[in-house]
């Protein structure tokens, strides 16, 4: 890729100035429930762009990423739940708890490589939501409903849509941009050349074990800041968020937008929460004139793509959107 | 104490069950290095076909050896069609490939079957009591269970150890281009070995098929425990598979039924009762914990990769 | 240059190692002095690798001991040995591909420049880093390919790139695992010059097959076959000795591969 100009830098500026523009399209008129749509996608984009850190630069393939959801979102319902409404207190205790459950998984975890560690992060997650499933206290299987969300000090008024949205897009975008000054710094490089070649990288005298386990936490963290902001928007918090399917989820997001950029995960997770959102609409748009009520019932099982889907874009996009939009520009060169 | 050994027989059926599934899943990570997250699919759809046979058919046993012949089949045909093309490759794509097929399996379970479970009821002469000691009673099916899931054990470990396939399936395990260079058609071989673990878990699916219901995402509830045994027994061992998967059996059985009790003892009414349900789901992972800090490769890890 | 005092800068006392009921090292004892280029030479199957392995600190050892510049190092993890000064190369190249060869060095640079807890300053643009990191792909003639992909070089390439590694962070002592592997002559002869001069400022453990660089190089030769010494010696003495002609030269030559 020769200079910034190009295919993939142009299409990530118009859409993070899209992002920004959103509210400003609703509020002129477009359809509100957009403004909820996106903000779920730039929570999970958070998450994603967490995971990312981990799986895309340190080549650590958790599957128990969403956990953070459920402990992030949990936090900040537990406290709800008893009276404590402050942010300034749910917040960080939900930062706290991810760093610290990230801290016990990871230095388990990180003992073994590949299979096992995926196996084992995917157990331990699980193990929390079980836990969680069984509180009743705090709604067990049902989960447990937000009454007020987090309550900052004055002008900062969480239950504002337009304001919230704001709140989550400023902190996407500072923890992309963060991620991107970890992954270049003499940390990130540790991190990569750990994916790369662990074993070269003890050799040259690196222990590696304690980086990757620094890594890890920043990535559980930042992905339970992603759980106490889904908390706040769905005013609800369930052991379901934590169920292992749903850090598949969050790793297809990744791979899907593309592992080798900070930004790639935002481009998966809003490709996939779109993708959701309408093909059944597609489905039934464009096959009901042909097929009539067929297509209707057609679209009820749109999922069945996703799993073929998934699988062609292993075996023949990598890269994920990230990658493809780089090689575009290649073969606009050429 | 009559509560206590049914909990033991309780916990030694449902490790053996888990040791099907989890025997399976080390098989074709011991041979293929292939990481199936699928295999619960497997597992699912086993229970499917098992209650619409047994439907169409009348006969419980009858719908049971043709679910087995069906799972054996769609087995195979995804190794051919899907697995194939995952060989050699990252772990991380299989991780993906694998999942994306849970995605379309259970959609594919609820085009065919719908939303709601199906169930599978018992035949008369399965669906009775008997007494193994003076006093003591205990379900002929879980008895059934036991003893069907021994005779594989054992089938599986005359296969292996013992026929020139087995030689075949651990020599692969030690070294596949070796394997290859002999001539052995490693594709015939790989899709084998992969319909016997799909047929295993299948068998463990139409055999759980009674007890639980049957439904969409079953698979995945129980490939976790399938998981944890691998860990614990290392991955390619299929003793340490049987050894794991029954430790796991009785710890989460008992600890079920009797760690409630025993937090009352040691807590307040309330907090045991707060606690119990979340603390006694814990125990099998806790064990796994122990595990990875004292043997990080699992007990009886067999390769050295 | 060598040190005054006679302590050898590389001592192995009864090594040993099986890995189920294959005896890869068998009481294994030899040493390095300070300044020296030792060689360790035998026909495949010898253990040569697994004791580089054991030296380094990827595998341990069953029973036995290593000290390097009198330190006890049997049993230290493998990141520890090269703060101490014992470096490493790679049989099988084992390098960072999705990363430049620039960047490639520069880890190694940075694995001695202190702690890497930095979180954000470009460590690309970091001079402490970079500017070792470029000289040392000059001492190897790597210098105008810095910013190619590690994967985009030849072979000959990447055995350069793994000693220009393996110097970073001015190790004393360098373990090198066969560097001449799978390379042509003119590339070979490139490198025997290479070691030659670094013969001259740190001392070498080297394991080769390439019998010319061997007897080029090498002060003294050891000979190891199924994990056992039979010799230690001058080259002189070794091309002498008719246990080895035996059971290695006597190959060797078959292959036509013995120049006096």
């Amino acid at each position: 890729m020769t200079g910034p100009l190009n295919v993939r830098n142009i299409a990530t500026v118009a859409l993070l100035a899209a992002l920004v523009l959103l509210p400003v399209y609703v509020q002129l008129g477009g359809d509100r429930f957009m403004l909820t749509l996106f903000t779920r996608i730039i929570i999970l984009a958070l998450a994603a762009v967490s995971l990312n850190l981990i799986l895309g630069f340190g080549g650590m393939m958790s599957f128990g990423h969403a956990a953070y959801l459920g402990i992030g979102g949990y936090a900040v319902g537990m406290l709800a739940h008893e009276g404590v409404l402050s942010g300034f207190v749910q917040w960080p205790v939900a930062l706290g708890a991810s760093a610290l459950f990230a801290l016990v998984i990871g230095a388990l975890s990180l003992r073994t490589r590949g299979v096992y560690f995926i196996m084992i992060t995917l157990a331990f997650a699980q193990m929390a939501y079980y836990v969680i499933s069984g509180l009743a206290r705090y709604g067990g299987d049902d989960g447990l409903t937000i009454y007020k969300r987090s309550e900052f000090f004055a002008p900062i008024n969480l239950s504002n849509k337009v304001q919230f949205y704001y709140v989550c897009l400023a902190l996407l975008y500072a923890s992309i941009y963060l991620v991107w000054r970890l992954v270049n710094s003499r940390f990130g490089m540790v991190i990569q050349g750990s994916r790369s070649n662990d074993m070269r990288m003890r050799a040259i005298g690196f222990p590696t074990y304690r980086y990757k386990l620094v890594c890890f936490v920043i990535a559980g963290t930042l992905c339970g800041l992603a759980g106490a902001l889904l908390a706040n928007h769905t005013d609800f918090v369930s052991p379901g968020i934590m169920y292992w399917t749903r850090s598949g989820d969050l790793i297809i997001m990744v791979v899907l937008g593309g592992m080798a950029s900070a930004v790639g995960p935002l481009f998966g997770a809003v490709a996939l929460l779109l993708f959701e959102e309408f093909l059944p609409f597609v489905i039934k748009l464009v096959g009901t004139p042909m097929f009539g009520d067929a297509a209707g019932r057609a679209s009820e099982y749109w999922q069945i793509i996703m799993g073929p889907l998934l699988l062609l874009v292993v075996l023949f996009a990598r890269g994920g959107i990230d990658g493809l939009l780089s090689q575009m520009h290649r073969k606009v060169r050429s | 104490m009559t509560l206590f050994i049914e909990q033991c027989l309780n916990g030694l059926q449902f490790g053996l069950l888990l040791f099907l599934l989890a025997a399976g899943l080390t098989l074709v990570f011991g041979i293929m290095d292939l990481v199936n997250l699928a295999h619960g699919s497997l597992y699912m759809i086993g229970a499917y076909f098992a209650a619409t046979f047994a439907a169409w058919t009348g006969s419980f046993m009858l719908g049971a050896v043709l679910a087995l012949i069906a799972t054996l089949i769609v087995g195979m045909a995804v190794e051919v069609i899907a697995m194939r093309r995952l060989y050699g490759r990252d772990h991380l794509d299989h991780v993906l490939g694998t999942f994306g097929l849970i995605l379309f399996f259970d959609e594919l379970v609820r085009l065919i079957w719908g939303s709601e479970g199906l169930s599978l009821p018992l035949p008369s002469w399965l669906n009775t009591s008997v007494q193994i000691l003076p006093g003591v009673n205990y379900s002929a099916y879980r008895l059934a269970i036991i003893a069907v899931t021994v005779a594989v054990a054992g089938f599986l470990y005359v296969l292996v150890m013992r026929t020139r396939i087995g030689m075949l399936i651990r020599a692969g395990a030690s070294n596949r281009e070796m394997v290859g260079a002999l001539g052995v058609n490693i594709k015939l071989l790989y899709t084998l070995v992969f319909g016997l673990g799909a047929a295993l878990a299948g068998l463990a699916g139409l055999m759980q098929a009674p007890i639980l219901t049957v439904q969409i995402g079953m698979g995945e509830n129980i490939l976790i425990l399938a998981f944890v045994i691998t860990v614990i027994g290392g991955i390619g061992s299929i003793r340490g598979a049987l050894v794991a998967a029954i430790l796991v059996g009785f710890l989460d059985t008992l600890g079920r039924a009797f760690f409630p009790d025993l937090l009352r003892m040691l807590l307040s009414k309330d907090a045991a009762s707060t606690a119990a349900p979340a603390l006694s789901s814990m125990l099998i992972y806790l064990l796994m914990a122990i595990v990875l800090v004292v043997k990080p490769e699992g007990l009886f890890s067999a390769s050295h990769k | 240059m060598s040190e005054p005092n006679n302590e050898p800068m590389l001592q192995v006392h009864n090594l040993a190692k099986r890995f189920e009921g294959i005896v890869a090292t068998d009481n294994l004892s030899l040493d390095v002095a300070a300044g020296e280029l030792h060689a360790v030479i035998g026909p495949n199957g010898a253990g040569k690798t697994t004791l580089i392995a054991q030296l380094s600190g990827q595998l341990m050892p069953d029973s036995g001991r290593v000290w390097f510049a009198g330190n006890d190092i049997t049993q230290l993890p493998m990141y520890r040995r090269s703060a101490l000064g014992l470096a490493r190369s790679f049989q099988i190249t084992s390098l960072f591909r999705d990363l430049s060869v620039l960047d490639n060095v520069a880890l190694a640079v940075q694995a001695h420049a202190g702690h890497s807890f930095r979180f954000w300053r470009d460590a690309r643009a970091e001079p402490q880093l970079r500017e070792p990191g470029r000289a040392l792909l000059a001492r190897v003639g790597l210098a105008e390919r810095a910013d190619w992909p590690a994967s985009a070089l030849s072979h000959g390439a990447h055995r350069q790139l793994e000693l220009a590694m393996a110097l970073a962070g001015q190790p004393r002592m360098l373990l090198l695992d066969e560097p001449m592997a799978g390379l042509g002559p003119e590339e070979s002869a490139r490198m025997v010059e290479m070691l030659r001069a670094l013969k001259r400022e740190l001392t070498i453990l080297l394991v080769e097959h390439d019998m010319e660089a061997v007897f080029a190089l090498a002060d003294r030769i050891t000979v190891l076959v199924y994990g056992r010494v039979i010799a230690t010696g001058s080259p002189a003495d070794i091309r002498a000795n008719a246990q080895v002609r035996e059971a290695y030269l006597g190959e060797a030559e078959a292959e036509g591969a013995d120049h006096g």
